[in-house]
């Protein structure tokens, strides 16, 4: 489970609930947080999740063994790198 | 049905376990004090099954309030004057969230200085802040309204808190015969609090959130129209009432002889009973002058009072309130509505009680009097020396 | 079972919000209600948290979720479990996310009075030291020394001079039912904390410190080693409250050194040897306490 995105439509006072009240949701990403993006060296990483763990974002996913990012939501703060023993995890710049 | 001899917080506190509060959580002020310590004899006694926070002010009093209701619960809470003000925030929080609590404001004089009697500028104070605000003249009235707050409250088309408010010491504590109805009678009037704007365990939701400029207009549109869906709400409400309790009630206004009358007092609360006799008294003597009591000061009566002041030579309106470097709030409403209503004649303000000072008979004569006599005043009465 | 990065839900129950890159309020918010679940109900008043994750229609809570007033978190926690309580609903976990801030100043009135009454709930403070959600003010759990917009460093004053304020030994002072304090730099201490509050009938409070890479001038990818770094240099510890005892969850066996816990720190960089000095003097003081009281 988690907050997924969704499309809202506020176009007349008869979008708007009568008060502030509506199912959780999310209209908008967070990648324009983002200068650098990560990157995950799969042969490094051991599978250990410490980096999905201590994510303010969660914006690591479990991928089996390793790690893949949602980088709709990363916002590139670079804890996930800070936190792997391994030097799995880089950061190389937006294109 | 059961009559008892009970005070006006008493009686309150009849029609509010009557309509059996999921949630109750108030804070002790005189002269509210006794509505709580009645309820909570209730409790004690197990006639009333409703849970008891023992908050610790009344900020938190409304705020577990607005807690309760947020999930669908029924709530109740009392305060008075410094109370009042000291949870004004959560007041427009309760009101914007479009959560129906039900409150009973015991009128008081607002500090400084220190003054625990009754004047109406607390609540006046605060008729911006989204609340139904209704005034019971009489200790029936006070437990009617009770229930009957519940209903307006909650209904669907208004979801907005409702404030009762009972003079201090002159309704709340003194003692009046009151007919008390059977649980099954107001089980039967008072349908179960149902609501959608609630946090529910099996279908998650986002509550009291942030709205920007881009819909925030869209909000207190709704909220204004929430407030003005009260007006056929409150008929509806008097109706159903009147059908299971055989007791009437007249609306957002009552007219005692107003519509006949050339010369009228607009007042609301206690007060409205002085008036009324000193009307008695001059219609005898062949006056024609009348009484319209404000039920409600929102929603505002005025399509009722342009109505039952259409044909009147002069009114005076009496109020326990002043909006210091202007008039009595009371006056500056009741003047909107007649200009809206192209209602030309002269009125006049008298700002009276302040502090829990009596108004007596002949000062309401008095105004009459100066009504038929005088273009138009405002005028604190009873002024020493004067 | 204790909780790990193996067994911990994959719900992401907080996400989406726009909390600063980060952001160690956030990681709290994210982990607890990873422990607490889909049926928690989450209070959380005015401050970082509502400001980046409740704003219509961009709403980031997959719980329910409420904003409090400022002072009313633990008031509106109250009225919400005493509602869905008379409502006859079970199976339910309130839990409060209230700031330093909203916590050990403006709301800590509400707090005292529901943990008096002991009211069922999960009270939670993501301590980044200061209001940092207004623009970086000081308050009363800004630690001494502190540059914040309040507390300037000028010619005359140079930052913030009076001590913070120990909430945990405030909430254990009305013999709370359970009263812990964490730090997100050890995350699985903290989560383990959630998971058995969370099992406890009556007050639970949480005292978590969470850096604030903004507020606080660090990189932002050094949030969780400065998290870590304040419990190492002994400026916070990792204890627990529960029938009456205090008790000591780590005890270093030697402090890191507290002038390298300062330096990496923009809001401390001002603070002269003297300064230093009283902090290091305070925290001595503070654990002969500990060695003293806890267990």
């Amino acid at each position: 489970m988690k907050v997924e995105k969704v499309k809202v439509s506020l176009n007349t006072v008869d979008d708007i609930p009568y008060a502030p009240f509506a199912r959780p949701g999310l209209v908008t990403v967070n990648s324009g947080f983002r200068t650098q993006r990560p990157v995950c060296d799969k042969e490094k990483c051991n599978g250990c999740h410490l980096c999905y763990l201590y994510c303010p974002d969660g914006c690591i996913l479990k991928d089996g063994k390793s790690i893949k990012f949602d980088l709709d939501f990363c916002k590139g703060c670079g804890i996930c790198k800070k936190i792997c023993n391994k030097g799995a995890i880089s950061f190389e710049d937006e294109k | 049905m059961a009559n008892k001899f009970i005070s006006g917080n008493d009686a309150f506190a009849y029609g509010i376990a009557l309509s059996r509060p999921h949630v109750i959580s108030a804070y002790p002020i005189t002269p509210q004090t006794t509505v709580v310590e009645t309820l909570s004899s209730f409790i004690a006694n197990g006639t009333l099954n409703s849970e008891f926070i023992h908050v610790e002010s009344e900020h938190s009093a409304l705020s577990a309030a607005i807690g309760a209701s947020s999930v669908g619960a029924r709530a109740f809470t009392a305060t008075s004057s410094q109370g009042l003000l000291y949870m004004a925030e959560c007041l427009t929080y309760a009101s914007g969230g479009r959560y129906p609590i039900v409150m009973m404001n015991a009128n008081r004089s607002t500090a400084l200085p220190w003054n625990i009697y009754g004047d109406q500028r607390d609540s006046i104070s605060l008729l911006d802040h989204g609340w139904i605000q209704a005034y019971a003249e009489d200790a029936q009235e006070a437990l009617d309204l009770a229930i009957m707050s519940f209903y307006i409250a909650e209904h669907k088309k208004v979801s907005t808190p409702f404030m009762v408010n009972l003079d201090g010491f002159a309704l709340t504590h003194t003692y009046e015969v009151v007919d008390v109805p059977e649980q099954e009678k107001v089980d039967e009037f008072l349908p179960p609090f149902e609501t959608d704007n609630k946090l529910d365990l099996d279908e998650p939701k986002n509550l009291g959130f942030s709205a920007g400029p881009d819909t925030n207009t869209e909000f207190k549109y709704h909220e204004q129209q929430g407030m003005l869906n009260a007006y056929e709400v409150i008929s509806e409400c008097e109706q159903k009432f009147k059908a299971i309790f055989k007791r009437e009630y007249p609306g957002l206004v009552e007219d005692y002889y107003a519509s006949s009358a050339d010369f009228v007092i607009v007042t609301l609360g206690t007060i409205a009973g002085t008036v009324k006799d000193a009307v008695d008294t001059l219609r005898s003597d062949g006056k024609k002058v009348g009484l319209l009591r404000l039920r409600y000061l929102r929603p505002f009566p005025n399509e009722e009072i342009v109505k039952l002041l259409k044909d009147a030579k002069a009114v005076a309106v009496l109020e326990k309130d002043i909006s210091f470097g202007n008039e009595g709030t009371v006056y500056t409403n009741v003047n909107s509505a007649l200009k809206k209503g192209n209602v030309t004649c002269p009125t006049s303000n008298y700002i009276g009680g302040l502090g829990g000072r009596d108004i007596e008979k002949h000062q309401i004569i008095e105004i009459f009097e100066r009504i038929t006599s005088m273009q138009s005043e405002i005028k604190f009465i009873g002024l020493k020396g004067e | 079972m204790a909780v790990t990065v193996k067994n911990i839900s994959d719900d992401e129950l907080f996400f989406g919000h726009k909390a600063c890159g980060g952001c160690g309020g956030a990681l709290a918010v994210r982990g607890a209600l990873k422990v607490l679940g889909r049926r928690s109900v989450a209070v959380v008043p005015a401050g970082c948290m509502s400001a980046v994750a409740f704003n219509y229609p961009q709403l980031c809570f997959a719980n329910n979720a409420i904003i409090s007033t400022f002072a009313g978190t633990a008031s509106m926690m109250t009225g919400i479990e005493a509602g869905l309580r008379a409502l006859g609903k079970k199976d339910f976990q309130v839990v409060g996310f209230a700031g330093d801030g909203g916590t050990g100043d403006i709301g800590i009135q509400a707090l005292s009075g529901a943990i008096e009454r002991n009211d069922n709930v999960l009270y939670i403070c993501y301590d980044n030291e200061a209001y940092m959600n207004t623009g970086i003010q000081k308050s009363t759990l800004t630690p001494f020394g502190a540059r914040t917009t309040t507390t300037p460093v000028g010619s005359k004053v140079q930052g913030n001079r009076s001590f913070k304020k120990n909430m945990f030994e405030i909430v254990a002072a009305h013999g709370i039912t359970y009263a812990a304090t964490a730090s997100v730099g050890y995350l699985p201490d903290f989560l383990n904390k959630v998971e058995k509050a969370s099992k406890i009938q009556g007050t639970k409070y949480i005292h978590v410190i969470a850096p604030c890479p903004t507020g606080w001038g660090i990189k932002t990818e050094d949030c969780i080693e400065v998290a870590k770094e304040v419990v190492d240099c002994g400026l916070w510890y990792l204890a627990e409250f529960e029938n009456g005892e205090f008790k000591l969850n780590k005890r270093p066996k030697e402090f890191t050194r507290i002038d390298s816990y300062i330096k990496r720190q923009g809001r401390f960089k001002h603070m002269t040897d003297e300064d230093i000095e009283n902090v290091v003097k305070a925290r001595d003081q503070k654990w002969n306490f500990i060695n003293k009281y806890f267990n």
